[in-house]
Parts: C-alpha cells; sequence; structure tokens
C-alpha cells in the first residue's frame, strides 16, 4: 500500500480531473441534477425570438387578394351546408355531394374517397415492420364507411409537381356552425386560388370526413396518397353499399359536362400541409388562433412555418396567436415564485450591466413554463395533436390552425368579417408556400416553444440534458472503482494465491450484465403481453389491465425461477455488497447509454425520463442493509426509494396525474389501459417506455419479496433495454430524415473504405 | 430534329389527346430535344454535343446541358421509330421565357411585325395555361435521289388560353354560357394584312366532332319543325355560335371508321385583309353547349410511390377512356388487345429495379410474361448514363384501369454534383405513351385543296398517338450544405486527437519518466512549496517533514489564498461598478 501511494504525485492534468470527479461523485452528482434542473427551469428566459430564416417566403410582401366577394360566396356556401342539416336523409352524402358540385364549380378536379378508418390493434411487432406491412381482411360495414371529398385546383402555368394540402375536418352526419364555418374559409380561399395566375404549385383541398376520428380519415387519404393499393382488397364491398353509389348517381347533371371521377387523384410531392378548424369558444377579446404543431413521436414541423403563421396573423390579419398551454400551471404559486425571483435576479444583472439582457417579467416567465411543458409533454407523449400529425408521417411540414371567432358568429356582419381575416391569413401562408422554391430545411426541426414568438434550439436545451445525465457514468465509474478496490484489499486480506479470484475480477462486470440482460429479457415479454390479451373476445380495460398485471407478475417468476437462480448462486457472504456496487454500475451505464441514444430521437422523452430514472439511479440502495442499519438518514433514503419507485410505476404515475388535473373521484384502473391502448394505437415510443417502467416496478416488487436483499437494482436495469427498444423503434417508425441520412452516409463511408 | 420549349402541362383530360393537335404538339415541361443523325455511329455523340452546342446559343437556353452523358439516351424503338442513330433528352426544369421566344421568332420571315405572328403579344402569350414552341428540322436533300435537296423547318407553336372572362356571381348552372372570345380580346392585337414574304397566310379554326355532334343535337332538338335537310345547311353557317368573320372555306373531315360526326375545319385568308380592315376573327356563342375534347384511347398519368429517403417506387397508371371500345367495336372486344408503348428515361441516381417491373390490370395482378409484349431496358451506369426502358404493354381492350410499377432506390450524390436548389428535389423525366395502334390522323375534304394547306397535309400523317406524363419530383437526401465545414473541423480535431495521444504514448517511457519525477520531488517540490515548507519547519520549530504532506497543505493553503484575493478583485469590480456608474 505504502509504496504504492508515493510515487504518483504527478498525472496528466485529464486524467487527475477524472479522478478528482470520481472520488467526489456525491457532491458532483447533486450539483449536476440540482444544475440540470435549473437549467430546465432556466429555459423560457434563454428562448430566442423566432425569425423567418428562409428568405423565398417572403410572407406578408404581397397585398391579400382575397374579397368581399369571396366571402360573400363562402356565406352562401355556408348557409348551404348548414340548410342540409334540416334535411331528414342522411346530410352525410348530401352534404358531400354539395361540397363536391361547390368545387367542381370552381373549375376544379374533385373525387371522392372512400376509406375504412384502420382499426387500432395491439400488435408486437408492428414496431419492426414497416407501417404498410399488409392489412387485415376485415367484415366492414356499410356504416363504417368514411367518404372524403377532394378538390384540386391545378396551378394554371406550373409543372405540377409540387402540391400544398388544406384540409378541414368535419363531421359529415353532423355539421356544426362552426365546422360550415372553417369550410367557408376553405372554400373562400380555394374559390381564389382557382382563379389566380401565380400559383406555382397544386393546391389540394382535402375535405376530410371526420365521423371516426380526424386522424383517420386524414391518415387514410395520405396512406392512399402514398402507398396505394392495387388489389380488389382495397375497394372491397363499396358496390354493396347504396348510399356510396348514390354519390355518383347525379354527377352527370352538370352543364360544365365534367364527371366526377372515381379515382384517385393525385397532385406531385406535397410541400406543405395546413389543417383549418374553427371552434365556437366565444372568446372575450379578440379573435384567437392556436397553432398545434406536435407530430407523432415528437416530430415537430420546420420552425418557418409556424413562423409565418404567426407573422402574417399577429402583423397582418390581427389575431392573437397562441400555442398549447398546461393551464393548471398558469396558477401555481411556485412557478410565480420562481419567475418573481428571476425577474429580480434579472433586475439586478440588468443594474450591474445594461448590456445583459437577462430575466422576463414574471407572468411570460410562468406563461413560457406553461407553454414549454405542454411542448415537452405533447412531444414526450408521441401521440400528435391533431390530423396534421399523419403528414409528419410522410415527411410533409404541416400544422393545425385553430380560428376561434371572439363572441358568437351569429351576426352576418361578424362572420363575414371573420371569414374574411380567416380567409387572408390562409391566402397569405399559401403565397409565402408557393414562393418557395426548394422544400423547408432552413429552419430548426428540433426545438421548443415558449410562446409563439420564442423557441428554445437543440444546443440550448440538450444542455439541461447533458447536465441531467452527466452524475450516471461518474458514479458508475466510483462505484465501480470502489468495488474493484474492496475486492483487491480483501484477495491481499485473504491469501495472494487466489488467482482465479483475480482473474475473475474483470469479469465480474459480466456476470452483473448477464443479470441485467435477463430482467431486459422480462421485460420484453410484459411488453408482448397486450397482444395476446387482445385475443381475448369480450373485454373490458379493467379486465384485461389486470390479466396484463397478473400475467407479467407470473412471468416474473418464471423467468426467476428458469433464469435468474443460476446466476444468483453467489453465496450470501460479505462479497455482496461489492456485487450489488458492480450491478449498479453496470444498469447505471445501460441507463446513460439509453437515455443518451433517446435524446437524440426523442428528445422530450429522455429528459422526462431523466427527471424520473437519473434520482431513482443515483439513490437505491439494498433494502435489507438500510433496514438493519435502521439510521434515520437510512431510513429516510428508504422511504424515499420507495416513493420514487411508486412514483415510477406509471399506473400510479397515472393516476396521480390524472387526480391532479380532474380530480380522484373519476379514476378507474381501466383507465390505465385505455391510455396505454391508445399510446399503442399511435405507435408513441412513449407507450414502451411506460411498458419498461412498469416491468421495473414488476422487477422492484420481485425483488422485495424474493431477494430482498439482493439486486434491488436489478429493476433499474430495465430502463436500458426500453430505451433501447425506442431506439430501434423510433430509427424505424419516425424515419426522422436527417437520421436515416446519418445512418445511410455512414454506410456509404463504410462501403467506401470497404471498396478502397 | 426536333426541339420544343414548353412551359405548364398539357391538360389531356380537358384538352384532349387523340386530335393531331394533342399529339403533335403536346410536350413536357421544359425542354425536350431529338434528333437522328445521318453519321456514322461512332460519329452520333459527338454531333450531338455540337448541336446542343449550337442550340443553346441561339436559343439563350441551357440546352448545353444536355451534352453530358446522364442526360441523354439513345431509345432504339420506344420513343420514334428511327433506327440507332436517335438521341433523346429533356431538361424538365428548364425556364421558358421570352428570351427563348425571340430567337424563335427571329426564324420567321417578318419576325413579330406583319402576319399572324403579329399576334404574338408577349404578356397574353406567357399568361396562358400552355405554351410551346417547337421547332422541327426534316432534312430532306439525304435522300437517294438528291433531287430537292434543302431543309425543312416547321415553326409551331402551340398556346392555350383563356379568354378574357368577366367574372360574374354564378347563380344557376343553367344559364351559364361557355366564354365567347375573339382574337383582340385574346391577344390584345389585330392582324392587319399578311407578312410581304409569306406565301399564304390563313387562320384555321377547328370545330371538335364531340362539339358538332352536340351542335346538331340541339339543333334537331330545338328546330323540329324546321326541314332535315336545312339543318345540315344551318351548321355549316354556324349554329349557335356566330362568327365574326366570313369564312373563306369550310372543310369537313372525311369520315374514316369513326362512327361520329365529322369535325369542321372553318379557313380564313388573311391575305385579304389590310390595314384599314383588320382581321379580327371573333366567335359568340348563342346558346350553351357542353362538349369534351377527343380523349386518347388511355388517360395515363405517373405518380411516386413511398416515402422516405431510402426508396420509393413509380407508378404508371392507365385509366380507359371510352375511345377504344367504339373504336373497336367492330372487332371481337374480348380477344383484342390494345398495346401500348412506354418509354421512360430516369435518371441514374434514381437506381430502378427492373426485376421488380408489377403490372396490375383491373386491380389484379398480372405475370409479367403475359402483359409485356416487348421490352428493352438498358440500366443506368452510376455517373455515366441514366436508366432506359422502353417497353410494350398488351392490355386486353375490355379493361378499366391498369398501372404499372417500378420500385428504385435513391442514391447519393458527391456533393458538387448537387445543383444549386438542391433541397428542392430531383426530376424524373416525363414518360412517353404511345398507342401504335391508334393513329391521330384526320382527312379533310378534297384532295385538290391539299396542296395549298400543308397544315392539312400535317393532319394527315399516320402518326400514332402520343402523350406524355407527369414529371415527377423525387426528394434526395441532400446534405447540409454547411456540413462540409463541420465535417472538416471535427476531422481535424478527431486526427488532432488521435495523434497527440498516439505520438505521447510512443515517445513517453514510463518507467524513466516515473523514476524522473520521483527524484525530481525528493529534491524540489516547486520554489515556492520549498520555500513555504521551509518556513513552516522554521516556524513550528520541527524538522523538515516527508514533502507530501507539506506541500499539500501549503497547496490547499496557496489555493485559499488565491481564492481569496479572486473574491476580494471582485467584490471590488462589482462595488465599483454599482456606485461608480
Amino acid at each position: 500500500m505504502a509504496e504504492t501511494e508515493a510515487p504518483r504525485p504527478r498525472q496528466r492534468p485529464i486524467v487527475r480531473l477524472g479522478i478528482f470527479l470520481i472520488s467526489h461523485s456525491f457532491s458532483f452528482s447533486v450539483v449536476c441534477c440540482t444544475a440540470g434542473v435549473l437549467a430546465l427551469l432556466l429555459l423560457p428566459i434563454l428562448a430566442k425570438n423566432t425569425y423567418i430564416s428562409e428568405n423565398a417566403l417572403m410572407p406578408g410582401s404581397a397585398n391579400p387578394m382575397l374579397s368581399n366577394q369571396d366571402v360573400l360566396e363562402a356565406n352562401r356556401f355556408v348557409k348551404d351546408l348548414i340548410a342540409l342539416n334540416s334535411k331528414p336523409r342522411g346530410s352525410g352524402i348530401e352534404s358531400q355531394r354539395l361540397i363536391a358540385q361547390y368545387m367542381k364549380d370552381l373549375g376544379a378536379e374533385v373525387n371522392y374517397h372512400k376509406f375504412h378508418p384502420q382499426i387500432t390493434q395491439f400488435h408486437p411487432l408492428q414496431f419492426f415492420s414497416s407501417p404498410d406491412s399488409g392489412t387485415v381482411e376485415r367484415n366492414i360495414s356499410c356504416s363504417f364507411h368514411g367518404v372524403n371529398t377532394v378538390g384540386i385546383t391545378r396551378a394554371p402555368r406550373g409543372d405540377g409537381k409540387e402540391a400544398i394540402v388544406l384540409v378541414t375536418p368535419y363531421n359529415s352526419q353532423k355539421i356544426k356552425q362552426a365546422e360550415a364555418l372553417s369550410l367557408g374559409t376553405a372554400y373562400s380561399v380555394f374559390s381564389l386560388l382557382s382563379r389566380v395566375t401565380w400559383l406555382a404549385k397544386d393546391i389540394i383541398w382535402l375535405v376530410s370526413d371526420s365521423q371516426h376520428g380526424e386522424y383517420a380519415a386524414v391518415s387514410a387519404w395520405l396512406r392512399d396518397y402514398h402507398i396505394p393499393m392495387f388489389t380488389r382488397l382495397h375497394t372491397v364491398n363499396a358496390e354493396t353499399c347504396p348510399d356510396i353509389n348514390y354519390l355518383y348517381d347525379v354527377r352527370d347533371n352538370s352543364v360544365t359536362g365534367r364527371k366526377i371521377y372515381d379515382g384517385f387523384k393525385r397532385a406531385g410531392t406535397m410541400a406543405a400541409a395546413l389543417v383549418i378548424k374553427v371552434v365556437d369558444r366565444s372568446e372575450t377579446f379578440d379573435d384567437n388562433l392556436n397553432i398545434y404543431a406536435e407530430a407523432s413521436n415528437g416530430q415537430m414541423p420546420n420552425l418557418d412555418l409556424i413562423n409565418i403563421v404567426n407573422y402574417l396573423a399577429v402583423h397582418r390579419q390581427g389575431f392573437r396567436v397562441k400555442v398549447e398551454k398546461l393551464w393548471s400551471l398558469l396558477d401555481s404559486k411556485w412557478l410565480k415564485n420562481l419567475g418573481e425571483l428571476f425577474e429580480s435576479v434579472g433586475q439586478v444583472v440588468s443594474s450591474i450591466n445594461p448590456q445583459w439582457k437577462f430575466g422576463i417579467p414574471a407572468a411570460d416567465y410562468t406563461e413560457g413554463i406553461a407553454t414549454l411543458a405542454s411542448s415537452l409533454y405533447n412531444q414526450a407523449l408521441g401521440v400528435p395533436t391533431g390530423p396534421h400529425g399523419a403528414f409528419r408521417d410522410y415527411q410533409v411540414d404541416a400544422i393545425t390552425l385553430e380560428l376561434s371567432p371572439r363572441a358568437s358568429v351569429d351576426k352576418i356582419i361578424r362572420q363575414n368579417d371573420f371569414l374574411l381575416r380567416g380567409g387572408r391569413l390562409i391566402e397569405g401562408v399559401i403565397l409565402s408556400v408557393n414562393n418557395l422554391l426548394e422544400k423547408f430545411h432552413q429552419s430548426f426541426f428540433l426545438y421548443l416553444l415558449t410562446s409563439p414568438g420564442k423557441f428554445v434550439s437543440v444546443g440550448v436545451y440538450m444542455i439541461a440534458f447533458a447536465l441531467l445525465v452527466a452524475p450516471l457514468p461518474m458514479v458508475a465509474a466510483s462505484l465501480y472503482a470502489d468495488a474493484i478496490n474492496l475486492n483487491s484489499s480483501q484477495n491481499n486480506e485473504k491469501t495472494v494465491a487466489d488467482e482465479p479470484g483475480t482473474a475473475l475480477r474483470s469479469l465480474k462486470w459480466v456476470n452483473a450484465a448477464k443479470k441485467v440482460f435477463v430482467v431486459h429479457l422480462w421485460g420484453s415479454v410484459v411488453s408482448l403481453l397486450p397482444y395476446f390479451i387482445c385475443q381475448i373476445p369480450n373485454r373490458s380495460p379493467t379486465v384485461s389491465f389486470i390479466i396484463w398485471f397478473l400475467l407479467s407478475v407470473l412471468s416474473f417468476f418464471i423467468m426467476f425461477l428458469i433464469l435468474a437462480s443460476p446466476f444468483s448462486h453467489a453465496k450470501e457472504s460479505q462479497l455482496h455488497l461489492r456485487e450489488w456496487a458492480i450491478l449498479k454500475s453496470v444498469t447505471m451505464s445501460a441507463t446513460f447509454i439509453g437515455l443518451c441514444l433517446m435524446s437524440v430521437i426523442n428528445f422530450s422523452t429522455a429528459e422526462l425520463g431523466g427527471l424520473l430514472l437519473v434520482p431513482m439511479c443515483l439513490m437505491a440502495q439494498p433494502m435489507r442493509r438500510d433496514i438493519r442499519v435502521g439510521s434515520l438518514s437510512t431510513l429516510s433514503r428508504l422511504a424515499y426509494n420507495l416513493v420514487f419507485c411508486l412514483i415510477g410505476f406509471p399506473p400510479v404515475t397515472f393516476v396521480l396525474l390524472k387526480g391532479a388535473f380532474e380530480g380522484f373521484n373519476s379514476i378507474n384502473v381501466g383507465d390505465f389501459w385505455c391510455w396505454v391502448e391508445s399510446l399503442w394505437a399511435w405507435s408513441s415510443a412513449t407507450y414502451l417506455y411506460i411498458e419498461g417502467i412498469l416491468y421495473l416496478f414488476g422487477a422492484e416488487r420481485g425483488s422485495t419479496i424474493t431477494r430482498n436483499s439482493r439486486s434491488e437494482e436489478a429493476y433499474l436495469a430495465i430502463c436500458q433495454l426500453v430505451l433501447l427498444i425506442l431506439c430501434v423503434d423510433s430509427f424505424r417508425k419516425v424515419v426522422h430524415p436527417h437520421m436515416v441520412r446519418t445512418v445511410r452516409m455512414l454506410n456509404h463511408c463504410i462501403v467506401l473504405a470497404r471498396s478502397l | 430534329m426536333e426541339l420544343s420549349f414548353t412551359q405548364g402541362r398539357w391538360n389531356y383530360e380537358r384538352w384532349g389527346g387523340f386530335d393531331p393537335v394533342p399529339s403533335n404538339n403536346a410536350k413536357p415541361p421544359g425542354v425536350e430535344l431529338w434528333a437522328v443523325f445521318d453519321v456514322p455511329h461512332y460519329q452520333v455523340d459527338a454531333s450531338w454535343k455540337n448541336l446542343t452546342h449550337a442550340l443553346s446559343g441561339l436559343f439563350c437556353a441551357s440546352i448545353n446541358f444536355l451534352e453530358s452523358s446522364t442526360s441523354y439516351s439513345a431509345p432504339q424503338w420506344g420513343f420514334h421509330s428511327a433506327s440507332g442513330n436517335l438521341r433523346y433528352g429533356t431538361l424538365p426544369r428548364e425556364a421558358v421565357c421570352t428570351e427563348n421566344l425571340t430567337p424563335w421568332l427571329k426564324l420567321l420571315p417578318c419576325r413579330d411585325k406583319a402576319g399572324i405572328s403579329a399576334l404574338m403579344d408577349r404578356p397574353s402569350i406567357y399568361k396562358g395555361f400552355y405554351h410551346s414552341q417547337r421547332l422541327h428540322l426534316t432534312g430532306k436533300g439525304f435522300d437517294s435521289d438528291g433531287v430537292d435537296s434543302g431543309i425543312v423547318l416547321q415553326q409551331t407553336l402551340t398556346v392555350v388560353l383563356q379568354p378574357n372572362e368577366k367574372r360574374t356571381p354564378v347563380t344557376s348552372l343553367e344559364t351559364k354560357f361557355q366564354p365567347s372570345w375573339s382574337l383582340t380580346s385574346i391577344f390584345g392585337r389585330k392582324v392587319s394584312g399578311s407578312c410581304v414574304l409569306a406565301k399564304s397566310s390563313t387562320v384555321y379554326l377547328q370545330l371538335d366532332r364531340d362539339l358538332v355532334a352536340e351542335l346538331k343535337n340541339l339543333q334537331k332538338h330545338n328546330e323540329i319543325a324546321v326541314a332535315e335537310n336545312v339543318n345540315y345547311e344551318g351548321l355549316r353557317s354556324g349554329y349557335g355560335f356566330q362568327l365574326s368573320v366570313e369564312p373563306d372555306k369550310v372543310l369537313e373531315e372525311v369520315n374514316g371508321s369513326h362512327g361520329t360526326s365529322p369535325s369542321l375545319l372553318y379557313v380564313f385568308s388573311v391575305e385579304k385583309h389590310s390595314e384599314s380592315e383588320p382581321f379580327d376573327l371573333g366567335l359568340t356563342w348563342k346558346i350553351p353547349v357542353a362538349w369534351s375534347c377527343q380523349q386518347a384511347p388511355l388517360h395515363a398519368s405517373r405518380f411516386l410511390m413511398g416515402s422516405g429517403n431510402e426508396r420509393g417506387a413509380i407508378a404508371i397508371s392507365f385509366e380507359s377512356t371510352r375511345l377504344s371500345e367504339w373504336l373497336l367495336h367492330s372487332d371481337a372486344i374480348d380477344s383484342c388487345e390494345l398495346p401500348v408503348k412506354i418509354f421512360q428515361v430516369v435518371p441514374w441516381y434514381i437506381k430502378v429495379y427492373y426485376h421488380t417491373l408489377q403490372v396490375y390490370v383491373d386491380e389484379q395482378q398480372q405475370a409479367i410474361s403475359d402483359v409485356v409484349d416487348k421490352i428493352h431496358v438498358s440500366p443506368s451506369e452510376d455517373k455515366v448514363s441514366p436508366g432506359m426502358m422502353e417497353m410494350i404493354l398488351k392490355f386486353p381492350c375490355r379493361m378499366k384501369s391498369a398501372v404499372a410499377t417500378l420500385e428504385f432506390d435513391k442514391g447519393f450524390l458527391h456533393i458538387d454534383e448537387y445543383p444549386p436548389d438542391a433541397n428542392q428535389g430531383f426530376d424524373i423525366p416525363s414518360a412517353v405513351i404511345s398507342y401504335p395502334d391508334f393513329y391521330s390522323s384526320t382527312q379533310f375534304g378534297d384532295d385538290k385543296s391539299l396542296e395549298a394547306l400543308p397544315i392539312l397535309a400535317k393532319f394527315q400523317e399516320n402518326n400514332s398517338v402520343v402523350s406524355y406524363t407527369e414529371v415527377l419530383l423525387v426528394p434526395l437526401t441532400t446534405p447540409d450544405f454547411s456540413m462540409p465545414y463541420n465535417v472538416i473541423t471535427i476531422t481535424c480535431t478527431i486526427f488532432a486527437l488521435y495523434f497527440g495521444s498516439l505520438l505521447n504514448v510512443l515517445r513517453r517511457r514510463v518507467g524513466e519518466e516515473e523514476r524522473f519525477l520521483k527524484s525530481k520531488d525528493a529534491k524540489k517540490g516547486g520554489p515556492i512549496s520549498q520555500f513555504l515548507s521551509k518556513l513552516s519547519a522554521k516556524l513550528t520549530g520541527r524538522p523538515l517533514e516527508t514533502p507530501q504532506s507539506p506541500t499539500s497543505t501549503s497547496s490547499s493553503f496557496i489555493s485559499s489564498k488565491l481564492i481569496l484575493k479572486v473574491v476580494l478583485v471582485a467584490g471590488i469590480a462589482i462595488v465599483w461598478h454599482f456606485y461608480l456608474e
């Protein structure tokens, strides 16, 4: 010992720094975690103002051409639509015919698109196969049809290579005033665009039939647009439905002579898509515009698209633009206090040097945090916030514009004004996108919005995440080093002749990794279970959730008996502490790798996961030892661990969140199943994540029962697999252009290297 | 040789696809150039290069981009029935504007100063839906006789215009008239007399077959009282519409096999008109008529399938128009077959897998051998030549719709091969669809008039019906073009780190260094620490300890002192800032 200490007073600085950090890992991790959370809270202050990056867009450079004439015609259209409601016979078909007739009068090419909404179904391998892997033949009844009406205006002098899509969802069964208004807005724009000469891209107006959900209709149309099926399956029993055929009955009566084409019309590659909705919320102050942008798996459209909408709405048409917020956060006390704190800090800073711009008013801060939280939540959940999500799956930038008029729109003048402004806004956006020579690529794809005019870019928000996860490798390294030292000292104490022990020493982590792997295996089994549960007919959500839970516990025992026991042969001796340390370090490094990979793909999931997992990883300790020691600190740590595990257990989290937002009285166990089901249906990455934490909890429970003393830590291991699965999944599903490009570039490099 | 500049697309559904006009004059957007060379085989490519350069200079267009071997192809039989000396190239992205029209006009005897070409008011031409200028050169002198040696130049300008229409709110569909027009309202100019150099200068007005049939029907309905034989005369003078200038001649199509009424051709000679009495043809509708132009046997459209930057598929879909039924009604309809010739050029970075060709007829997949009659494929070679496919498909006449699909992989380009607007995507040029069994010839009137009217001779040529599909836009993987900078910096950093550490490892002798360090430590731990240790030794009165512990204490001593100093300075700075500014 003595001679090993003396001869290394100096080492290289980077090594010294590393050793220093590892030896002070506890304080380091505390500092880093706090800094990480703090940096996350600071994000609204660090947000920058948005700016239009692509010069070709030139929003607002032309005067809007939409006139009162168009609005009057749109009004007539709206009136006709609403009048249909009073008719006794299926207003759905009537309204589609009416819309098609109006489109045709504008000189557009019209076709109907019949679709069956895809039945959402658990399918374990769906994640790993391409989305078009065969449709299941179903017995579809006529009532389950939806009919989209599609009108296409060809650009008079364009070459038809690109198209802009306008989407107006409406319920064909019962047309509400607001929906009719959204159709009217789109109609006024469409009628203008059918006359103008400046169009370079075709305009597609998709009137999607949202009686089976807004998303389903749009995604069905997009699927047929991009991945058509040429076999007969596709149009099965359309002939047997009388009302569908009725659509085509009266198609020839027009004087213009053009029929409604019963095929599928296309118009080139899509440049952008706008979903227009009007909701009747009776805003008190002003006409409102809500922008929804989150698509599946946390993908966002190009920031430029949001920018032009924001710019035109605020500076030209006088809308109040909003982005979705978590309203409950707006009233919270501590946020206000925090905001005031930051504000005062900012005042101090600016009084020191007026050049430093730091700090924003407390109210802005609270709003920013609320917006940021909702943005994070939506991205992390991976469920698109509107029909625009379907476009992102095909790499089309799309957003939903939700207009809500001030007061009610019963007065005709008020309605005209609203239509005019809404129409002009959309006209301006289309004009801008039409100017675009290339597809959206200039501005950011990775960003978080804190207000419609402010954003946090990837370079900034990654700092918070990096600070949060930085302790993981450090603590893992220090644990590993301690374990090795302990081992060597024990070896020294025993006999020096214990050679196999030292040989084994370097392989210790393999044993731990095996254990981790077994738990992961169990995790994947649990995640596949819902598929089999789905096969059971006549199940209620509650029953299926209980079955799922029981099955997963059962499978854990089986797995434990078959696989885990051979690995747990180690003696219950003093060695066990060291073993535990190695196990913990392995799981932590695995979690670290998983979180880092996840952050590349879906930042928000990784961030929220990090917030949950990192404290859990850092604090977890063997339970039995804590009980045995029984001091206050260890007991509090124990309590903390248990609480964290409980919170980390997704059903509990779900229930807590729901309770916090909606009150505890409306809670049902089955809700969780529904929630998970919906997540699966959206093929959300979060689903797997939740699964992950679920079996994490299962493992924890199991370990408390059976091997109380040792692998408390095993549960942490599970996260790794989950996150890895997430990565693979997102890779396949998300098809993030950058991602695929990088991978392919890498492949390319490898091929090149080989050929050299 | 034929060169065409086109802007806009020919709308085959609305403007027809069967008559001589669309099948000869409808061209793909951008520039299309093909030429047959009468030179030995090995010289063909060289003369093609010369030709492209000459034309690009002449027409102020970037036709010289067709020079590189990646942009043109040598179809065998798919495009034209010519021999192997044909070269074909297109530039779908070429913007066509007045600078291309002016050189074209210069080739006319009177430019746009006199004669019909005086109508060519640039704004009104370019305001239209579609315009295509075409230059067709035929060498006659190279025939064996050598009698009439010379080159025939045909210049064609095809324009689709929308008559100026006053916007009226549509109250009821029934009363909507189709817009009336006149030359002045369309072009904004008048024709005053013919060009002095011109042999003949004639304006033709053709009424489509469908329109004539429609008018006849209407007339029958309305004028039942009038005797039947008058009807026809009435039509000749124009029933339902009124012409502002009396036609010199009315020609009627010699009805071939087609079962409908013949189309009418009104001939107006411009020569009689002069400055004082300008020629201003106008047409005013008196009754609303709806008709449709004659369609090609199949309506072909092409689209892309799939998404993402990795792979996709090209699909060419055919929708049957009713034409083939009535054209072939005499044959046994079940056994007859409809041949369709497809000629498709694909740039090399779209790597088409020709074995993935699948054909669906009426939503059922067909075996390739049943449908494909003849196929010739020359696969693309990276950065050398584009892929080309010539194919004859045989469809049953009864078929309603058919789809042919081909899968492809998207390739990578080298960074300097990207065009400036790489993020727009890359074009796949139009496919040429032709129907070898259908001829777009129209025979007009009595034979002796034909010598005087070259356009009728043109109409009579037995060309097969041709149509072009849409240009496709394929988004390829495009690098971030600021990336080279990032790549350079990252690579340099990695190289520096790698070589630095490698050199360090190679150079350093660990044992010696340790010994050296040990001796150095034994001797002195730096001047300050040594001094301090001496000082502390004096102060405490103890003898010098081992060098380790004093160094550590002193260093901590120093650092705490240093920190104190720093804090002091910072505090002074802050106070100074606060109170002095």
